[in-house]
């Protein structure tokens, strides 16, 4: 009988970490800017979620602090790339 | 105590449900910014599949602590996510086609092309482009190969 801890640790987490994997590949080779833009973006916002299931497991509320910072980041970081990357062609 | 039990019982199979959901979508998210052909299909793919997951996944720590401030932050985070990713995604979708990134090479219209002003990045309306449209060069961003997008 599997239990939730295990399914978590083996299931769950792993497939958040190959998913981070394969958006590294993408992060590599994208060819233009805004590809890696989104790339990163996509990688913050699976850290929310890896970061979610490990507070689950290691039963530490105080994790999830740190996901509402990160989740700030990633929007701060996607606008201020996208208003830069605009502003870029005017020159 | 049976119901009690019980209760438990259904509690660990809703976790189980909604972080296997939430796990997939997210793979799903990364399996699709890896094959799609284009930028914009990259886009599209990312931001609602993400956006499904991490929410799940932030629904199953609101369901497993027995706390009002987990379940607040949790609820939060999930509002957040929902209010800034669609926003996110437009801004920088919106810097991608003015840098002149290319379309897939199986893109059928291109409704944009030749609407926004080079100069002041402002949507022109339909009646005012015809009558400027001599003067105005309708640029096409749809690629000529895969690879260019690649």
């Amino acid at each position: 009988m599997i239990t939730l801890e295990t399914y978590f640790d083996y299931v769950i987490l792993p497939i958040l970490a190959i998913s981070v994997m394969l958006v590294f590949i993408r992060l590599f080779k994208g060819p233009a800017v805004v590809d890696r833009v989104i790339a990163l973006d996509l990688i913050i916002t699976i850290g929310i979620g890896i970061i979610t299931v490990y507070s689950i497991r290691t039963n530490q509320k105080v994790f999830l602090d740190v996901a509402i910072i990160l989740a700030l980041i990633a929007f701060l970081g996607t606008v201020a790339f996208a208003y830069y990357i605009e502003k870029q062609k005017d020159d | 105590m049976l119901t009690i039990l019980k209760n438990r019982k259904m509690i660990e199979i809703i976790l189980a449900v909604f972080s296997t959901v939430g796990a997939f979508s997210t793979l799903f998210a990364a399996i699709g910014i890896l094959r799609m052909p284009d930028f914009y299909l990259r886009l599209s793919v990312t931001v609602k599949a993400s956006t499904l997951g991490v929410g799940l996944l932030l629904i199953c720590a609101a369901i497993m602590f027995p706390d009002v401030s987990v379940t607040t932050k949790a609820i939060a985070i999930i509002f957040f996510l929902i209010i800034t990713a669609p926003i996110a995604a437009h801004m920088i979708g919106r810097a991608a086609y003015f840098t002149g990134t290319p379309l897939w090479k199986g893109t059928i219209v291109d409704e944009l092309a030749g609407m926004y002003n080079e100069k002041t990045h402002k949507l022109e309306s339909d009646t005012e482009q015809d009558t400027a449209d001599d003067s105005l060069p309708t640029s096409d961003n749809i690629a000529n190969t895969e690879e260019e997008t690649k």
